[in-house]
């Protein structure tokens, strides 16, 4: 017996070696894929490169408010704005972004300045993939960040095999699952503005819903802070619309 | 044979070894990595040709055009002598080996091995010792620490298995007759009916002998779980440390050949070299089977090393020397007296009978 087990642990580690290989040629134990071809799906509140959205009608959504200017932790953000020149506006505000940086290498992609926007003109979205051989290039300005008038993403290498402008559409899963302010009681509820080529972007189906299946299942007891939020949060919801 | 002859037959054979160790290398290092990945539920090599299978040539050719910097401290004629040092035993050892079946050329029989030598085993021992001195040249000539730490190792490592492997040796000599090593192929061929099959007679019948030599031929080729010589956590590089473009791929073609040569070795020593069933047939697949036997065999002990590579830890120091001296050499002694008496007493019968 104990030379078995003397045995064991002197080539056990083969077996597992032995067991790992076989599992591999047989497809089923690969853990890497094969990245610039196959791309795994990406959680759905992402955190990728920023764009500037627009309203359907073509109207830029930001005003120059400089709240995500004020709420970066990394200070990356630069905005200047300006008042929307007569005849031609830009944006439906009063003023509008009149000059929008963000510099790439510094920024932490917290998404603080996605909360911090009034107007849901800045969001996220699932595109990552943006190396540069220049610190310069690393800056993004109006020019890369707005999104075209139909609502067209746009990038500088946009022709690359290896840019995907599709996850360039896809905003950030924050904004779809809560409000601008972020409530659990305004799940399902659109409490934001249309944009431009995506339209109004469907609410995101999260925890809150989960919530209340459990306090309809009685013989699963929730977590007791959990039920006192979300009540208060109900409350919040049907005094005040949102 | 004329001399002319003769000499052209070592030429194209020397050249032919020389090509087919090559291209052998920059398989077994795609073989590895794959071997090794799959292990490791990676895929390993897939984007340089098909299966990944140009991805040794690509690396070649770009440690071939990388600078071979040369560090300020070092001994330059012995810095620059070591990598050729290492290659050139691991290049001579293979041809000793015999390949395949010796074929007919008109009234010429050629056999598949660079040369056939009376003392072919001993040959190869001593071939394999002076592969240490390459690696304490560039330890030492480096003037730099990690890769002297590592020659110190490598020293003390592959004279130690070095006498294990020696004496893993002995009863096969003796057990055939003979040290060279396309005679001791041959007498494998012998077959014995046992239990009315006819099983050929290899030497792995000289089981401890058979474990000895590959444990040793492991440590010799500084590979895991012995290869403290490179041990990348604790000394870098070890001795290749400071060595780098094409002076660096020579120390890389040199333990990859070495690993062919341990395995090539073991199968023409033990299992029976390019013996296999069919061998008999005239013609091209007479003359190809053994080709293919001889690596199939040595396919598998290369898979073995990979296997122990990818299985064991890195042994520390201490139980590296107490595994060569007190464990690996007492028992190939034991072993030897052991295969001595029965070998005496199977072929003379007992003293008193």
């Amino acid at each position: 017996m104990s030379v078995w087990s003397d045995f064991r642990k002197a080539f056990g580690g083969f077996f597992v070696t032995a067991r790992q290989m076989i599992r591999t040629v047989r497809g089923t134990g690969l853990v890497t894929t094969q990245y610039p071809n196959e791309k795994r799906v990406k959680p759905q509140r992402f955190h990728g490169r920023h764009v500037l959205n627009r309203y359907p009608d073509g109207m830029e959504k930001c005003i120059g408010c400089e709240l995500c200017a004020g709420v970066c932790p990394s200070r990356c953000i630069y905005v200047r704005g300006a008042d929307n020149p007569e005849g031609e506006r830009v944006s439906p505000g009063e003023r509008f972004g009149f000059v929008y940086e963000i510099n790439m290498l510094r920024c932490i992609f917290c998404g603080l300045c996605v909360e911090a926007c009034p107007t849901e003109a800045i969001t996220m979205t699932q595109f990552f993939e943006f190396s540069t051989t220049d610190r310069e290039d690393a800056i993004y300005t109006k020019s890369e960040l707005l999104v075209d008038e139909d609502g067209t993403p746009t990038h500088p290498q946009a022709d690359s095999p290896l840019i995907d402008l599709n996850e360039l559409k896809l905003a950030d899963g924050w904004l779809r699952a809560t409000s601008s302010s972020g409530r659990a009681a305004y799940e399902g509820v659109v409490a934001w503005t249309p944009s431009a080529g995506a339209g109004t972007r469907s609410p995101e189906t999260g925890q809150s819903s989960e919530l209340l299946m459990v306090e309809q299942d009685s013989t699963v007891q929730p977590d007791a802070l959990a039920v006192e939020l979300h009540e208060v949060d109900t409350e919040d919801r049907t005094g005040g619309s949102p | 044979m004329t001399g002319l002859e003769t000499f052209l037959t070592a030429v194209i054979k020397v050249v032919i070894a020389f090509g087919l160790l090559l291209n052998i290398t920059v398989v077994l290092v795609w073989f590895e990595r794959k071997i090794v990945a799959d292990m490791q539920n990676r895929l390993g090599p897939v984007r340089a040709g098909p299966y990944g299978l140009l991805q040794t040539v690509a690396d070649g050719l770009k440690l071939m055009f990388k600078e071979s910097v040369t560090p300020r401290k070092v001994e330059f004629a012995l810095y620059i002598a070591a990598p050729v040092a290492a290659l050139l035993p691991a290049l001579l050892i293979f041809l000793v080996i015999p390949i395949g079946k010796p074929f007919t050329l008109g009234d010429r029989v050629i056999d598949l091995s660079g040369t056939d030598l009376n003392v072919g085993v001993l040959y190869v021992l001593a071939l394999s010792s002076l592969a240490v001195y390459a690696v304490v040249l560039a330890g030492w000539s480096s003037g730099s620490k990690y890769p002297l730490l590592g020659a110190v190792r490598a020293s003390a490592q592959m004279i130690s298995y070095e006498a294990a492997m020696g004496l893993a040796l002995v009863p096969v000599i003796l057990y055939t007759g003979s040290a060279s090593v396309s005679s001791i192929v041959d007498q494998q061929m012998l077959s014995r009916t046992i239990l009315g099959l006819n099983i050929p007679v290899w030497n792995i019948v000289l089981v401890p002998s058979f474990l000895a030599f590959f444990v040793a031929g492991i440590a010799e080729t500084n590979r895991a779980p012995f290869d403290l010589v490179e041990a990348e956590s604790e000394i870098v590089g070890g001795y290749h440390t400071e060595y780098s473009g094409f002076r660096f791929a020579l120390f890389f073609l040199a333990e990859y050949i070495n690993i062919f040569n341990i395995s090539a070795l073991t199968t023409v020593l033990f299992l029976g070299g390019w013996h296999g069933p069919g061998i008999g047939i005239s013609g091209p697949i007479g003359w190809i089977l053994p080709i293919f036997y001889f690596l199939a065999k040595t396919t598998v002990l290369i898979f073995v090393f990979v296997w122990v590579r990818a299985s064991l830890p890195r042994m520390r120091y201490d139980q590296l020397m107490s595994f060569g001296w007190k464990r690996l050499i007492p028992l190939t002694l034991l072993w030897i007296v052991c295969s001595t008496v029965g070998i005496g007493l199977s072929r003379f019968g007992l003293p008193w009978g």
